[in-house]
């Protein structure tokens, strides 16, 4: 019988020693080697998260760059062809290098630790996803400091990129970059669905998982079908650029307007991808602040998904202006306007939860506020943008570029930064800074607000988008001089930020587990959590397991001296299975090399493809291959 | 450290996880779910290839716009091949599950020898297109969509020789070896499903068109 075991966990070992047990089992080595070879979802999930902001502040520079340049006419601080590279960069780095890996990160760290679960699944693809996602990001800003960064914009319409328009290597690059960074990102939604579906713990039915784990779920489920769209577009942009095929070449019966089909079958979806983990956030810290649950789970859930789904539906209100069938656009423009019926019932059910229960206006729930505030013009905007005539005005004009912004920096910048203040003592053990918060919330707020707001008149007054300058007397240079302003505020907002970071990790008030008395599992666990983050797997018997019961209800039966998970069933998360775990392993980051060298080496000969299938094929390989006895112990 | 640090909740042991068993099939597996997971993105990138085919057809009065129509033959017994490959690969898939060393090796063996054929018959077909990707829009869409279903062809192909390997060395009986050979078959019903509307679009299209 096992209760006699020792190797198993239960209550006849003391916690210490449980605790010790558990520790040798799942360290990473020490050192260098540690930090290639570790599996834990946690270090790679903070790593992801560094990158992220890495990229962000770099993404933030050249937008600032382009700001001091747009400050009065006629400036000549950048030159055209420089100010191309800049706003394609920006867009480029602001979409693919960080706002989707961003919002997957905090799915890799979070999620197993809101279901209960111990590692992320198929942690050996999760540490691959990183090492792909790092060489396309370098790839991309290496580029572009050696001059070659790329010029057609984020989303790169042919012919403009094509190969008698774009010569050089510099749109390979960004194409190049567009299959490292979506590769990546469908290994992390395939490994995060599996978390979800099943490594939930004993008793979370989907019925009782928190809407930030069901947005993380919808957000996965969109990667899956909206990524290869990019990649078969952009793969065929390198095959018309480098080995002569037609796809957008009219003269030989290919067409420019398959690529913003295809482009933007996946670009729409890609700002939901973006928006929905947002929505999760904003329902975390709506619950804890308010002290209550959510108001109406079941719509809010059934919202997201339905967010989901039409987000696929809507991809042709990008192309209103190319002339495309009178039936056609009517049925987009329908889509475009249905799709702010399920956001509309999540922010009223937000405001709801607000409204009964007793919030605590601390920072993360100010930025939750600015959220709503920002993204609700940003939604207005953009229900107008959904009719055509309107559109036809507006297109390519500033008015676009406030709507997304307000789209974007207030659908998830907001709830992100809000969400970095609320789990920064999870992730690190100690508390932000409040008063530094709140002068950070307030200082962004007005930033953005100075700086995009103007932008939907100068728009309407005619200033078009992706113009290194203009001439003086159009009436458009006193709103630059102030939007520069604005961008100098949002820098401040944003040096407050590190700053409150780097403090709190040198001398911040110490968080303990739940700081905020919130209801997830997450809080359960020490801060920072352990490598094993649960020492006895818990028990859901309800929505909110930590509101719920003074015990943490736990069982016990996982092996101590082995990595070890339970599988449980999809719907009711019943226990069905002992799942055997990896050791750490250096073969994710060995094949990461094979598959990022060749995609390097296919921007310059295609024989890359063919030769280079031979590495990735003997890597991959070697990290299948069973390694000793450990797994076949586990099935005793 | 104690319990109460971790949260200062005290603990209630509530079960025990110690006798469920060590591995399950189907969709009872991690593995399954993977499956499914690259199935989705593939499938969805084939559909994509499959819509591009289209849109661009439609551009054309006559299609294939002023070339030669592909040869059927090798494409069709292609078909026939891989639709009977189904049952063997049903078969391995049953006796993987019943985690029975000797038949799930024989049945490897023969479908990596299937695989090989299949292979060797997708070179010719290649050439029974009559057309260079370099052609014309044409061209270069219909030798992508076979292009990509040759890459899951040989993926799976090579998946199937290093599982075959593997079957016959001391890590080949244990449950998990099973469930990866039983969710690679499931693997090899998405080449056979994927491959009817290719063959339709490669094929039919153009003398239907």
């Amino acid at each position: 019988m096992s209760a006699r075991n020792p190797s198993l966990d239960g209550e006849w070992l003391d916690e210490a020693a449980t605790h010790e047990r558990l520790r040798r089992t799942w360290r990473d080595a020490p050192g260098l080697w540690g930090a290639l070879t570790t599996l834990d979802h946690k270090r790679i999930g903070l790593r992801y998260i560094v990158t992220a902001f890495g990229f962000f502040a770099l993404a933030g520079i050249a937008a600032f760059v382009m700001r001091l340049q747009l400050a009065h006419a006629e400036n000549e601080l950048v030159g055209p062809d420089l100010y191309n590279q800049l706003f394609t960069m920006h867009g480029s780095t602001m979409m693919f290098l960080f706002a989707v890996p961003i919002m997957q990160a905090a799915g890799i760290y979070l999620v197993p630790l809101m279901v209960g679960t111990r590692s992320l699944a198929f942690p050996r693809l999760l540490s691959f996803s990183y090492w792909i996602y790092l060489s396309g990001g370098l790839l991309l800003w290496v580029a572009f400091f050696l001059n070659i960064g790329p010029d057609a914009g984020w989303f790169a319409y042919v012919p403009l990129s094509g190969p008698q328009y774009a010569p050089g290597k510099r749109v390979d690059i960004w194409a190049q970059m567009i299959t490292y960074t979506e590769l990546s990102s469908i290994a992390v939604a395939v490994s995060t669905i599996a978390t979800i579906l099943k490594q939930r713990a004993p008793g979370m039915a989907l019925n009782r998982v928190p809407l930030f784990v069901w947005a993380i779920l919808v957000m996965s489920f969109m990667v899956l079908f909206a990524m290869p769209s990019v990649m078969i577009t952009s793969t065929f942009l390198l095959m018309d650029r480098l080995v002569g095929t037609h796809f957008y070449n009219p003269a030989e019966g290919g067409d420019a307007l398959l690529w913003q089909h295809l482009f933007w079958f996946f670009g729409h979806p890609e700002v939901y991808i973006i928006f929905i983990p947002a929505l999760g956030m904003v329902s975390s810290i709506v619950a804890t602040f308010a002290r209550r649950p959510v108001f109406a789970y079941p719509l809010m859930v059934l919202s997201l998904l339905a967010t989901g789904l039409f987000a696929f539906g809507l991809w042709v209100h990008h192309m209103f202006a190319t002339g495309l069938p009178r039936l056609g656009n009517s049925f987009y423009t329908a889509a475009s306007m249905v799709i702010s019926i399920p956001t509309g019932i999540q922010i009223f059910g937000w405001i709801a939860t607000l409204w009964l229960g007793r919030p605590r206006f601390t920072t993360p729930l100010l930025f939750v506020g600015g959220f709503i505030v920002v993204f609700v013009i940003g939604g207005l905007t953009g229900v107008m943008l959904a009719s055509v005539p309107l559109d036809l005005q507006l297109h390519d004009t500033y008015f676009v570029v406030a709507h997304f912004h307000y789209v974007l920096i207030g659908g998830a910048v907001f709830p992100l930064l809000g969400a970095v203040y609320y789990w920064f003592p999870k992730l690190t053990g100690r508390l932000l800074d409040e008063r530094l918060g709140k002068v950070n919330f307030w200082l962004l707020f007005i930033g953005f607000n100075v700086t995009f707001l103007p932008m939907h008149y100068l728009g309407l007054a005619g200033m078009p988008r992706r113009v290194y300058t203009y001439s003086a007397g159009l009436g458009w240079d006193g709103l630059n001089l102030l939007e520069t302003g604005g961008a100098v505020l949002i820098a401040l907002s944003m040096l407050l930020l590190a700053i409150n970071i780097v403090r709190s990790l040198r001398s911040g008030a110490a968080a303990g587990a739940n700081p905020w008395d919130a209801d997830t599992l997450e809080w359960a666990t020490p801060s920072p959590p352990p490598s094993f983050n649960f020492a006895h797997i818990p028990l859901v018997t309800g929505s909110h397991p930590l509101w719920e019961s003074e015990r943490l209800r736990v069982m016990r039966g996982l092996q101590l001296d082995k990595r070890e998970l339970v599988l449980t069933s999809v719907l009711d998360a019943q226990p069905d299975l002992r799942e055997p775990l990896v050791p750490p392993t250096i073969w994710p980051l060995l094949a990461a090399l094979a598959v990022g060298g060749m995609f390097l080496a296919s921007i310059f000969t295609p024989w890359a493809v063919i030769v280079g299938a031979v590495p990735i094929a003997i890597t991959l390989t070697a990290w299948f291959w069973p390694k000793g006895k450990a797994e076949e112990e586990a099935e005793q | 450290m104690s319990a109460r640090d971790l949260d200062d909740r005290p603990l209630q042991f509530m079960g025990d996880l110690s006798q469920l068993p060590g591995h399950g099939h189907s969709h009872r597996s991690l593995t399954w779910w993977g499956m499914m997971g690259l199935i989705c993105v593939e499938g969805t990138a084939l559909a994509l290839a499959a819509a591009a085919y289209l849109y661009l057809s439609s551009h054309e009065r006559q299609w294939p716009p002023a070339q030669l129509l592909p040869s059927a033959g090798w494409g069709t017994a292609f078909t026939v091949i891989v639709l009977l490959s189904f049952v063997p690969n049903m078969v391995l898939n049953k006796r993987a599950e019943q985690e029975k060393l000797g038949p799930v090796r024989l049945w490897m063996v023969i479908m990596t020898l299937i695989g090989v054929v299949l292979v060797a018959i997708r070179y010719f077909e290649f050439r029974s297109m009559h057309v260079a990707w370099s052609d014309s829009a044409y061209g270069s869409i219909a030798i992508t969509l076979l292009g990509l279903h040759t890459v899951h062809l040989v993926t799976d192909l090579y998946d199937s020789v290093v599982l075959t390997v593997l079957m016959f060395t001391r890590h080949g009986d244990t449950g998990r070896r099973y469930v990866d050979v039983a969710e690679n078959a499931i693997y090899w019903n998405f080449v056979i499903y994927v491959w009817l509307p290719v063959y339709v679009l490669l094929y039919l299209a153009p003398r239907w068109l």
